[in-house]
């Protein structure tokens, strides 16, 4: 197997355009076989909207990263406490968010707290309904990254007379971001395809806006084929972000 | 350094790990001997300060040691720990390892903190290394940087604990060298090992520990060729059996 560990650059290019070529051609016969013929032209008139939308999930997604993150950290150091309420309300939390569908817990949040809250705007709201529902995800990462930790590195901070707080910023949140980062920008990915979730509140995000263009023009192929390949193009880009902070941390974290 | 350790219990998990610790000496460097199991680390991290003991008392140099955390953590700073394995943060250098403590535990400032780790480091020849990760150095340079990082701050006594069990021959020997050099500075050294060569040559006392009490102890020189217990007897025949 040696031989495949360093791949010469033609093969790289060779083997990436074949893989191209065999994804095209499944597409091409798929769409010939039910004499498919798609006409992308008609989007072009709704590019304006189309961006709007775009930007509108790529807004949500970060805003939803950010509360997402800070909810996590509470709800994984929630979980670490030693009065039972707390750390029962953590976990009672996680097990109910990953426990049940996005969808659900949208109308839920949205139709009975919200309303019950007097919280109208569908983008707050829509932000903070992700955020919640995210932020199960990332407190476990969260909570893995610091079980993760040896405990020898707490001991020689005691040792070298360190304080709670100088062992928190020196020693165990460094190496945490270290472990977590790519889980967490691989949580972004998730976390700007489940948006597409809140068009059922009306959230006019990339797939709201695309559902509008549909009841417009009836090319719902192009139009959510289209829609596919900006999401894409977004997870692609965190995905190679991801990839890149992988590398940056790599040598603290060899065993 | 005289050390005074009076009536020492320690129970972990409803067991117990030490019982009725009692010893009294002077001392620059001990040693503390034993089979494993038997409580010698759990002793060397109640005088480091890192544990708190069930019951019992310790007074170094005549002061009597507070066992709450505030005063320990004052404690801790004048004396320091070397690990039996990854006693290094991951995540840092060599030179950043030996200048955390210095700049945030005794306040030095950036280009004094440098100045000192890349003196100490240079001096026991591992000034190459001082950009490297942990996981980038053989187990003999982590252990020997660790060494480095204890004596930056001249602490008032080092404590090692099997600092080189982890080991092969060829890099203990260059862990213990280094160690025996700066024993011969006149640095107070208690280390938990089982080289018995370097507890008997390089250590003036030595502590035999057994089913978790001291059950001798004295000048190395007496311990190693004079035991009197049945038990030392028999720990020194089976750990000499091999040996040349």
């Amino acid at each position: 197997m040696k031989r495949f560990r360093n791949p010469t650059l033609i093969n790289k290019i060779l083997s990436a355009l074949a893989v191209a070529v065999i994804f095209a051609a499944l597409v091409w016969i798929s769409m010939k076989r039910i004499g498919l013929n798609l006409d992308f032209s008609t989007l072009f008139e709704y590019k304006k909207r189309l961006f709007d939308g775009f930007k509108m999930t790529i807004i949500i997604s970060f805003a939803s990263l950010i509360f997402s993150m800070v909810l996590g950290m509470l709800i994984a150091m929630g979980q670490r406490s030693r009065i039972l309420v707390i750390c029962y309300a953590c976990r009672a939390y996680i097990q109910i968010i990953r426990g049940t569908p996005l969808l659900v817990q949208i109308y839920f949040f949205f139709y009975i707290v919200g309303t019950a809250w007097g919280i109208d705007n569908r983008y707050i709201a829509g932000v903070i309904i992700l955020s919640i529902f995210e932020g199960a995800y990332i407190s476990e990462i969260i909570r893995g990254g610091i079980e993760s930790i040896d405990k020898q590195e707490y001991e020689i901070a005691r040792s070298i007379g360190l304080t709670d707080i100088q062992t928190f910023r020196l020693v165990t949140f460094p190496i945490l971001m270290a472990r977590i980062l790519p889980a967490l920008a691989g949580q972004l990915a998730s976390i700007i395809k489940d948006s597409s979730l809140l068009s059922v509140i009306a959230v006019i995000e990339l797939t709201q806006t695309t559902q509008e263009i549909s009841a417009a023009n009836f090319q719902m192929f192009e139009n959510y084929i289209f829609l596919g390949l900006l999401y894409f193009i977004l997870t692609f880009a965190v995905s190679m972000l991801t990839k890149w902070l992988e590398g940056r941390y790599k040598h603290e974290n060899r065993d | 350094m005289k050390i005074e350790i009076k009536g020492i219990c320690h129970n972990f998990g409803g067991q117990q790990v030490l019982r009725n610790i009692d010893y009294t000496d002077e001392f620059n460097s001990l040693a503390v001997i034993g089979p494993s199991g038997a409580g010698k680390s759990t002793l060397l991290r109640i005088i480091g300060g890192l544990l708190i003991p069930s019951t019992g008392e310790l007074i170094l140099d005549n002061k009597k040691i507070s066992f709450s955390e505030k005063a320990l953590w004052e404690y801790r700073r004048n004396i320091s720990f070397v690990f039996q394995s990854h006693g290094l943060f991951e995540h840092m250098t060599a030179c950043e390892n030996i200048t955390l403590p210095l700049i945030h535990t005794f306040g030095y400032n950036k280009t004094d903190a440098l100045q000192s780790a890349v003196k100490l480091l240079s001096r026991f020849g591992l000034f190459e290394e001082k950009n490297k990760y942990p996981s980038q150095l053989s187990g003999g340079q982590q252990q020997r940087i660790a060494i480095a990082r204890a004596v930056a701050a001249s602490p008032n006594l080092m404590l090692l604990d099997e600092p080189t069990s982890a080991l092969d021959p060829e890099l203990t020997s260059e862990v213990l060298d280094m160690l025996g050099e700066l024993q011969n500075e006149g640095l107070k050294t208690i280390i938990v090992t089982h080289e018995m060569g370097f507890a008997l040559k390089a250590c003036e006392k030595a502590i035999f520990i057994c089913d978790n009490t001291i059950v001798e102890s004295g000048d190395s020189a007496e311990i190693f060729t004079n035991p009197r217990s049945e038990q030392l007897k028999a720990f020194l025949d089976k750990v000499l059996e091999w040996s040349i």
